[in-house]
């Protein structure tokens, strides 16, 4: 490819040269049509079908669904899918189950969010500054991070049982029905939770971040006599605020994901859907029962409000950039 | 910084990994209790109620081995998918020049952001039931073939090779995949070890997608049918934490290791920049 480009090169460059060599070296001199190395097309469309395939049309396609009447047909019969306009979307907001379970993410995020971003900014602060059994440390914080939801909801059932070992420390502070079926705890049992699983991977994220933070910042903050709380307000907190505006899309993005907590934890969305969450509404309705375009409906009104919701935060944590 | 406030931070941290580990320690030996004792003697090893029969009584239901082969299969498929196309993609975003690799790379920064949740159902249909891909392992590892956050990790790597070791082997007359192979992979290996890190631990966890698209046991992973065993079956043995902690284990112990044995590669700045872009 090289070679094709060396070439020509020498002609060209002089600027009005003469008119024979003008129609060979147009192309060379413009950079070839697909860039000097064409190859890098052939190495990365394998990947760009792959996101095609599997992002891309499917999210067209669930779009296309939520405003069509869909159900679930045997494989190759042909059928027809006229458009229904907002009757989805209607169907599924007349259900209150499903405004609960709107009702439900939101207890969640405003327990997760905040606990996640201050928890894993603190603990990484510290950890930064840690010079002893670093190791021990990191991979204790982490270990939730990298292992099976199923695997960890296990040993939380079995902790936060009627008799498990929680209540037995906490004897008569206990709640009573027991935190996951108590349809006050059951939500916030879930959160916490998944603040516990999930804080590895956002402290993993603010150590990058404290990274790049000056050193000399700190310096001059001490000079200036500031302490060791003050220079975390002044110095830490606005030297990661990239990696918090990342923090909080994140955990967001993740909490309207859930699925898993509340159909194991919480015995499928329970008590009386105090916990169900709007994915495992999506499961219930759409495969389950057979509407997969009232799913679709849930998914697409889902994912207009986290975006709405990031961009809020955006406008409030993320600054200029 | 005062000594005060060095042993507060050292105290705070030991205790905060220490409620991180608990409830690990506590899974290993509520699995190994003959009787489930929730109290808080419970919460230390006592040699009169040792057993190994939960493993015995959870294999008896689930197969244990069965699982964990299809777990293997599962994550065995998307790390083939991604440390052979990730890699490839990864190394063309970074050192060739052409057309539309500003595009992919947008696109694999913003497949990160697409909710799963939005693609559940189209995905479902689509391969459940137009592909006729339910019940396979093909349709199971299909959604995760290739990791998105593997081709920005190893851009990144890549990036930071200098562009005229990779001039000078072409100028030698070596074809671009020899230069992938004999020059590029030697030097990214701390990158390739943290990918198959972190698309080990996707596919080994997935619960939603294998659980959907799977409802043969034999050809469920371990993480599903654990949970088809917590959702249903537990109720019905005689030790149901036993049983199930026992499985816990078995799942969660690979993954573990895994990490432990790898962790030094598992460096913040890496991630980092990874998941930054």
């Amino acid at each position: 490819m090289s070679l094709t480009n060396a070439v020509p090169a020498p002609s060209g460059s002089a600027p009005p040269s003469p008119p024979p060599a003008s129609g060979t070296a147009r192309g060379p001199k413009k950079r070839p049509l697909l860039g000097r190395n064409p190859l890098g097309i052939m190495f990365s469309a394998p990947y760009l079908v792959f996101v095609m395939l599997v992002f891309a049309y499917p999210l067209v396609y669930s779009i296309w669904i939520a405003f069509h009447d869909f159900f679930f047909t045997a494989p190759g019969v042909q059928v027809e899918r006229p458009f229904v306009g907002l009757e989805n979307f209607v169907t599924a907001f007349s259900d209150p189950a499903v405004i609960r379970s709107f009702g439900n993410v939101g207890i969640f995020l405003l327990i997760n969010v905040p606990l996640t971003v201050v928890l894993s900014l603190l603990l990484a602060t510290a950890l930064n500054k840690a010079t002893r059994a670093r190791t021990f440390l990191r991979v204790s914080y982490y270990v939730p991070y990298v292992t099976a939801s199923v695997a960890v909801v296990a040993v939380w059932i079995f902790l936060f049982n009627g008799n498990g070992l929680v209540n037995q420390v906490l004897g008569p502070l206990a709640p009573d029905p027991s935190w996951l079926i108590n349809s006050t705890w059951a939500m916030p049992t879930i959160a916490f939770f998944v603040t516990w699983k999930q804080l590895g991977f956002y402290i993993l994220l603010y150590l990058a971040a404290l990274q790049g933070v000056p050193k000399e910042l700190y310096e001059s903050a001490s000079t200036d006599g500031a302490g060791a709380v003050r220079s975390f307000f002044s110095v830490t907190v606005p030297g990661v605020r990239p990696a918090t505006v990342l923090v909080l899309l994140v955990s967001t993005v993740t909490g309207a994901n859930l699925f898993t907590e509340p159909y194991l934890l919480t015995n499928g969305g329970g008590p009386n859907g105090a916990s169900a969450s709007p994915v495992l509404l999506m499961y219930q309705l759409g495969l389950q029962q057979g509407q997969p375009d009232v799913a679709s409906a849930i998914g697409v009104v889902l994912v207009v409000l986290v975006l709405g919701v990031a961009l809020l935060q955006n406008r409030f944590a993320g600054g200029r950039d | 910084m005062s000594k005060f406030q060095a042993r507060l931070r050292a105290g705070v941290l030991t205790l905060g990994a220490l409620a991180f580990l608990f409830p690990f320690y506590y899974m290993v030996i509520g699995s190994l209790q003959a009787s489930p004792d929730p109290t808080i003697a419970g919460a230390f090893p006592n040699p009169a109620n040792l057993t190994v029969q939960n493993y015995i009584a959870i294999n008896e239901r689930i197969n244990l081995l069965t699982g964990l082969v299809n777990s293997g299969i599962f994550t065995g498929g998307v790390l083939l998918g991604t440390l052979t196309f990730a890699l490839l993609t990864g190394y063309s975003l970074a050192q060739l020049q052409w057309r539309g690799r500003g595009t992919v790379f947008a696109l694999a920064l913003l497949v990160q952001v697409v909710p799963f949740q939005l693609l559940m159902i189209p995905l479902y249909v689509l391969i459940a039931r137009d592909y006729g891909l339910g019940d396979t392992h093909l349709g199971m590892i299909l959604p995760f073939a290739i990791n998105s956050t593997a081709v920005i990790i190893f851009r990144q790597y890549f990036l930071q090779l200098p562009k005229e070791l990779f001039e000078a082997a072409r100028i030698d007359g070596a074809s671009e995949l020899a230069l992938l192979w004999r020059i590029a992979l030697p030097l990214v290996r701390p990158a390739f070890i943290t990918v198959v890190l972190l698309t080990f631990i996707g596919p080994w966890n997935e619960f939603l997608w294998p659980f959907l698209i799977t409802k043969d046991a034999a050809l469920q992973p371990l993480a599903v049918s654990l949970a088809n065993y917590i959702t249903t079956v537990a109720a019905s043995a005689s030790n149901p934490f036993g049983a199930t902690l026992a499985g816990a284990v078995v799942l969660a112990a690979p993954v573990v290791t895994l990490f432990i044995l790898t962790q030094r590669y598992f460096i913040s700045t890496d991630i980092g920049s990874g998941v930054k872009g």
